[in-house]
């Protein structure tokens, strides 16, 4: 073992199209123990993992899944670079293993030749045989080799069939190089000389298929066109595209909200206890109410963010994201977005953490990037606390035409006006910052497939991961300023509070100082210096301290009002304690603070505001710069000042408030 | 099955956009010397193939074609540099 180890550390690389099987046969090779991450300065994911090549340990190196190595889009500029030895940190790989769907052969194999072209010797892994032989065809793999001139080696990446195999033919290959017979004579008759090389391939291609492939014609009509029938209907692909949406957000809604509160109830503990335990003390108060508390209000949504990249992956793997992508691109396009933008943007009325991560599969940058921007306007979870608030102190019990729950009718202008805005501001995108000419759509419509339930959560767990550990730091850095904020100065009455006996007093007075120390803290001196601002909306200075509180997330609006107005922190926006607090509350000037038109205009902030703290995190870690999360954070207050403004001043013009 | 409703003789070319669904066609050329070009040439779609309209989405836009035995989605303005001959 120590001897092989010190010898020369071998670097396998694995290459393939998009579909092929790759994650699996990665996955089945390296076991768990794979190590992800970005390359450096762009988005593109890095998997790396030891693979057990005939007693010594090879690194093998996963590649982004690609069609060509063209080096037209980031993933295969990254890919040709990691295959020539030109990225930094890899050292030049040894062996490239061709991942390559025998049902789908001949573009599979165009990658391959161009590998050869690489002076990279290749080793062919065909998967998806098993499918391809069911289908009646069969394939002479000796004979694919012999006309390939490299080895092929039958794989089942899901049951790690051939694996043995094509880590000898991997170890013998090492130090050859390949030949590419078909460069030698290029055809002349093509109308650009520039396409003269694709053709060559393909004709060698062909020519290899020709001798080691039966088709058998036959069986033809495969299941999965079948299924496509359906799917993608004019009629029925539309009615079942919203099926699966709505399926998807009840049980979103339904199966996190216990773990959820399980989450709320947990940090709260935790927090309470680690005050216990520790000499009361700032240190005390930075742990629980600092970091304690501000971490756990992002980790609470975790269990919807993971159950919704569940569903992502599960659309991905079974193939029907393409189709997703594929029946709604007319629409998308209309506002100059990419059929692929469609399910990121859906994903993001649960949490706009997921639907920013899965725009990766978006080829063009622009394209991916207006997708971004826009993904925060959708009404996500984290809003309705503060609809439900503003809703049960104001509009409950109220119709609208005499029929319709007011509240219902308020809840979806809210949704609407979230897309309505995004819509506008992707087009005014499109057509000036992010201005670009459509790159094409060209997309592979893969077969249908059961979807691997490892891969799938493997796929989930990665993910979860990635946020954690990218948005961590940030996160915690904003729960840090942001408690920091709310805590110094400390008034003088709160040195009683501190006090052994504080523990005795009456919870009323616990809130009545939590109240006083957050309106003489710096945060409060914010509010009141925020106020001239945010009067013309409506709003005094201790909505102010809401407003800059819940930058940390939306829905902590909800506690700071809580102890804003003397009722505790724990209160949730149905809390009739809370209700009426709000509704009781009173400005400086002794008139009420609150009004229904003031909700509402609150409600509208809400909807066009970027108040989360964790998607500006996602935004800096999938666009590589602070600009775009900074930009993103400016136009949308500024949005939102606007939307607030023309509510409550439309409001008063019109006599309401 | 479908191969064998190839008609033989009629010699009309046409874009793609135009094959009827169902109906297989040769690719004779696909016009243009940009990226888009070259990536169609490259998932395989060059002078000599067959392809055949498979569906179009609800909306009209984009169609999908089936060429060396997979399905490939494109909208009508790249299926439009496309030239077939059924
Ligand atoms: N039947 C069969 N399915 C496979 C095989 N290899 C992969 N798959 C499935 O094909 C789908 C796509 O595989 P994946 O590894 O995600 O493809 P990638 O896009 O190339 O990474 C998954 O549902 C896999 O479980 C194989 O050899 N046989």
């Amino acid at each position: 073992m120590a001897s092989s180890a010190r010898k020369k550390q071998i670097t396998i690389a694995l290459a393939g199209n998009p579909n092929a099987g790759k994650t699996t046969l990665f996955n089945s090779l390296t076991g768990l123990r794979q190590k992800v991450a970005n390359y450096p300065g762009v988005t593109v994911e890095r998997k790396e993992g030891p693979w057990q090549l005939n007693g010594s340990s090879a690194d093998l190196i996963d590649l982004p899944g690609l069609y060509s190595l063209e080096a037209t889009s980031l993933d295969e500029q990254i890919a040709s670079q990691v295959i020539t030895g030109e990225q930094a940190g890899i050292p030049k790989p040894d062996v490239v293993v061709a991942v390559v769907d025998a049902t789908n052969l001949e573009r599979n194999l165009y990658l391959v030749t161009q590998l050869f072209e690489f002076g990279i010797p290749v080793v062919v892994a065909l998967t998806m045989i098993n499918i391809f032989e069911k289908q009646g065809h069969t394939i002479d793999v000796e004979m694919l080799s012999a006309m390939l001139k490299t080895p092929v080696v039958r794989v089942n990446a899901r049951s790690g069939r051939g694996r043995k195999e094509l880590a000898e033919k991997v170890h013998d290959l090492i130090g050859t190089t390949p030949e590419t017979p078909y460069l030698e004579e290029l055809p002349a008759d093509v109308e650009d000389p520039r396409h003269a090389k694709i053709f060559a391939r393909y004709q060698f291609i062909s020519n290899a298929v020709q001798e080691s492939v039966w088709h058998n014609d036959a069986k033809s009509h495969r299941l999965s066109d079948k299924i496509d029938k359906v799917l993608t209907h004019k009629v029925f692909g539309l009615a079942i595209l919203v099926l699966i949406l709505l399926l998807v957000f009840q049980t979103i809604f339904s199966w996190a909200s216990l773990p959820m509160d399980l989450l709320e109830k947990g940090f709260g503990a935790i927090g309470d206890a680690v005050k216990a335990s520790m000499p009361p003390g700032i240190l005390a108060d930075l742990l629980s109410d600092g970091i304690i508390a501000g971490v756990g209000g992002v980790v609470v949504f975790l269990p919807q963010i993971l159950l919704l990249f569940l569903f992502i992956s599960l659309l991905e793997d079974s193939g029907y994201m393409a189709r997703a992508a594929f029946l709604m691109d007319k629409l998308m396009s209309r506002v100059g977005l990419h059929g692929k933008a469609f399910l990121p943007l859906i994903s993001s009325f649960a949490c706009a953490i997921p639907g920013i991560m899965a725009t990766r599969t978006i080829e063009s940058r622009r394209d991916r990037f207006a997708t971004i921007l826009i993904a925060p306007f959708m009404s996500c979870s984290a809003r309705l606390p503060v609809y439900t608030l503003m809703i049960a102190t104001f509009f409950a019990g109220r119709t609208v035409f005499g029929f319709l729950s007011m509240g219902a009718v308020l809840m979806l202008a809210m949704y609407a006006l979230g897309i309505l805005v995004a819509v506008a501001v992707a087009a005014i995108l499109k057509r000036t910052l992010l201005k670009a000419p459509p790159p094409p759509f060209l997309m592979e419509l893969p077969p249908y497939r059961l979807p691997n339930l490892r891969t799938v959560l493997q796929n989930m767990l990665t993910r979860a991961w990635l946020f954690l550990k990218r948005a961590g730091t940030v996160i915690l850095a904003i729960s840090i300023i942001l408690w920091a904020l709310m805590y110094f100065p400390r008034g003088s009455q709160q040195t009683a509070v501190s006090d052994q006996q504080a523990a005795a007093e009456q919870p009323t007075n616990d809130n009545q100082a939590a109240s006083e120390q957050l309106k003489n803290s710096f945060a409060g001196k914010l509010g009141h210096l925020i106020e001239p601002a945010i009067r013309p909306l409506g709003f005094d200075w201790k909505i102010g301290i809401a407003l800059i509180s819940s930058f940390a997330a939306r829905e902590v609006l909800v506690s700071t009002l809580s102890i804003i107005y003397n009722v505790g922190k724990d209160e949730d926006a149905q809390s009739q304690t809370l209700v009426q607090a709000v509704k009781d509350a009173k400005t400086d000037d002794g008139r009420p603070a609150w009004t229904p038109l003031t909700a509402l205009t609150l409600m509208v902030f809400f909807v066009l505001a970027m108040q989360c703290m964790s998607t500006i995190a996602v935004v800096r870690r999938e666009t590589n710069s602070w600009r775009w999360p900074i930009f993103m954070l400016s136009y949308m207050t500024a949005i939102a000042y606007i939307g607030a403004f023309i509510t409550y001043q439309g409001g008063k013009a019109l006599g309401f408030g | 099955m479908e191969t064998s409703t190839r008609a033989v003789g009629s010699s009309g070319t046409m874009t793609l956009t135009h094959l009827p669904i169902g109906k297989v066609g040769r690719v004779t050329s696909v016009r243009g010397s940009g990226r888009v070009t070259r990536r169609l040439l490259e998932m395989g779609v060059i002078p000599g193939v067959t392809v055949q309209v498979v569906k179009m989405a609800p909306f009209g836009d984009p169609i999908e074609v089936r060429v060396r035995g997979y399905n490939l989605a494109m909208r009508r303005s790249e299926a439009d540099a496309i030239e077939v001959v059924i």
